[in-house]
């Protein structure tokens, strides 16, 4: 079994200044949006997609897990954020912490279910039970099937915050998107995520170690999809909707492209690799299923000739991990 | 009770073509180390390979069977020999995502040309009509299918398990370098093994032409149900991918006529289940 990534450095302190500083740009570029003329809905999307990917990409990435299934945290957590919005009338923050804890929930299960098998048979798994939940959810009567939940009110959060005014939204979730990232890159430098980084590397050796690496998998795996719960109900508040969409195979896809374009394994790879492809489908919008096609060739050309995506190619050049 | 025989039916053709394409992925998965998710994509080929053939070529249904097959198996191997084929020595994933990305390309280009609609296709003048069982009424067509399908899967297993390029087949399974030190061209042999894989989805889509419409997402939603099918049969045993196919065919169609609700998640809800009690599949070896 050859590893995914084939360069893992060890992270030194400069290798951790270097990464500081990059979060630190990152962040003021994104502060900075308001202020350039960029279409902040656009942006706020990207970003809840570069968390659902830097989600994704912490079981990928550093587990080696590769989910097929992602979007039905992000289509769980969407559902449940929006149905305590409209229907419960909550404020925003605590339909936040629903939707949050109905993805941990539903993470719990179906890690307890998939992480029995590995490799190849884990991604036919959480595939198929994303596809379970899709049935689930168009039958079930609180998603309203075919139309999805909409009209979501946003209401004020903490009460203060008014989150109808775009520039306050676009605030409360980059804030958002950034505790999260922060968050997976604590995990991801924690002795935890150094163990996990073994289990990728060398399961039997890990296990020989002493090591219960299931248990090491299936805290990934929560973290992970709880993390992904998160991105889910964010994007409630940025879309104003809940839909089948969210829970949809294509979107479970369409993570792991981003990731794959970004780099696997890398910390700022799933961010770039989300804005390219959110990107790509505004400006790709009216011709159809073409963009389909377009993400089929990505998927194609990154496997065969650019499998450490964007970040992971320079990371390689400059030989540091980003 | 004419419900449930009914269903009954439907479920052994939709385990008819669970059965064809786990086989295939099985195949495929012994010798390429490949999860092919491309699979669906190319039943759905099949299914319009053999529209063409009948309104642009007016060459008709027995000829397609035939044809469709080795069309879309020759566009399989030419897949294996540009892409595939790079992928030996990679972890398993990778395959898996280029497949995926093959099956994106082929679905969004059939769709561009042929929306999301379905194109009728005619059941052949020899396969029309019906018969009385006393039981029940059985459409002909759709007892074809399934006796057909049937006798290509055990004639698959047979020309794997029985016959001398079987054999040499599950030698290169099991250890290539040596097989190919024996002067067998394992290379070739895993391109063929490849478009036979696809050429028996490309029959499944042949087969379903008639009862279900050609249409471009047609492979899609069925290629995850046979993942499904997949971890719950394991892919150690051909024959445990056929018996797994069709049972879980008449799980399914008795699943509609007891509690219709629960008849799209059945299959997924059985895989759930065999997990949590036996977590290596039914016949699989552990992965």
């Amino acid at each position: 079994m050859t590893a995914l990534t084939d360069d893992t450095l060890p992270v030194t302190p400069r290798a951790m200044r270097d990464e500081m500083i990059l979060f630190v740009v990152m962040a003021v570029l994104l502060a900075a949006v308001p202020f350039s003329g960029i279409y902040p809905f656009f942006v706020m999307q990207a970003l809840c997609f570069a968390l659902l990917a830097c989600a994704f990409n912490l079981l990928i990435g550093y587990g080696g897990l590769l989910s097929f299934g992602h979007a039905m945290f992000m289509g769980t957590a969407g559902y449940c954020s929006a149905h305590a919005l409209k229907v419960w009338a909550l404020p925003p923050e605590l339909g936040i912490l629903v939707g949050i804890a109905a993805a941990f929930g539903l993470s719990l299960v179906t890690g307890y279910i998939s992480i029995r098998r590995q490799g190849i048979y884990f991604s036919m798994i959480t595939l198929a039970l994303s596809q379970l939940l899709y049935f689930i959810y168009l039958q079930a009567p609180f998603t309203h099937g075919e139309d999805g939940i909409q009209g979501i009110p946003q209401g004020r959060m903490f009460g203060i915050f008014d989150l109808t005014k775009p520039t306050v939204l676009y605030y409360v979730v980059l804030v958002g998107f950034l505790a999260g990232f922060l968050l997976i890159y604590r995990i991801i430098n924690s002795p935890f995520g150094e163990v996990l980084k073994s289990i990728r590397e060398n399961e039997p050796r890990a296990i020989s170690l002493g090591y219960r690496t299931d248990q090491y998998k299936f805290l990934a795996f929560v973290l992970s999809g709880t993390l992904a719960g998160f991105a889910g109900a964010l994007k409630v508040f940025v879309a104003q909707n809940a839909s089948l969409t969210d829970v949809h195979w294509s979107m479970s896809g369409e993570v792991v492209l981003m990731t794959l374009v970004g780099g696997l394994g890398t910390i700022f790879g799933p961010v770039v690799g989300a804005f390219v492809i959110i990107a790509m489908q505004q400006y790709l919008a009216g011709f159809g299923q073409w963009v389909t096609v377009i993400q089929g060739s990505i998927f194609v050309i990154c496997v065969l000739t650019f499998r450490r995506g964007v970040i992971g190619e320079i990371a390689h050049y400059f030989r540091r991990s980003l | 009770m004419q419900a449930l025989y009914a269903q009954l039916l439907v479920g052994l053709i939709n385990g008819s073509f669970y059965a064809l394409l786990s086989l295939g992925l099985a195949v495929i998965f012994g010798m390429l180390n490949i999860i092919n998710f491309a699979h669906g994509a190319l039943y759905m080929m099949g299914a319009f390979v053999a529209y063409f053939l009948l309104n642009l070529g007016g060459i008709n249904y027995w000829w397609a069977l035939l044809l469709a097959p080795i069309i879309v198996g020759i566009f399989g191997m030419i897949l294996e020999r540009t892409m595939l084929k790079f992928l030996t020595g990679l972890d398993h994933l990778y395959g898996l995502l280029l497949t995926f990305g093959i099956a994106l390309i082929v679905q969004g280009v059939f769709q561009n040309y042929f929306g999301s609609s379905g194109l009728p296709y005619a059941i052949p003048d020899q396969l029309k009509g019906g018969m009385n069982l006393g039981f029940m009424f059985l459409p002909v067509y759709r007892g074809w299918v399934v006796i057909f399908s049937l006798v290509v899967c055990l004639a698959t297993w047979f020309l794997i398990e029985k016959t001398r390029l079987g054999a040499y087949l599950r030698a290169a399974t099991e250890n290539p370098t040596l097989v190919r030190a024996f002067g067998i061209n394992v290379p070739r042999m895993i391109t063929l093994t490849y478009g036979l894989g696809v050429g028996l989805a490309a029959l499944a889509g042949v087969l379903s032409a008639p009862i279900n419409q050609v249409r471009p997402l047609m492979g899609a939603d069925l290629i995850i149900v046979v993942f499904a099918v997949v971890v719950i049969g394991g892919m150690g045993s051909i024959m445990g991918s056929i018996i797994t196919g069709f049972a879980l065919g008449v799980i399914e169609g008795l699943t509609k006529y007891f509690y219709p609700e629960a008849s799209n998640t059945v299959v997924f809800v059985l895989m759930v289940l065999v997990l949590l009690v036996k977590p290596t599949g039914l016949t699989g070896r552990a992965a």
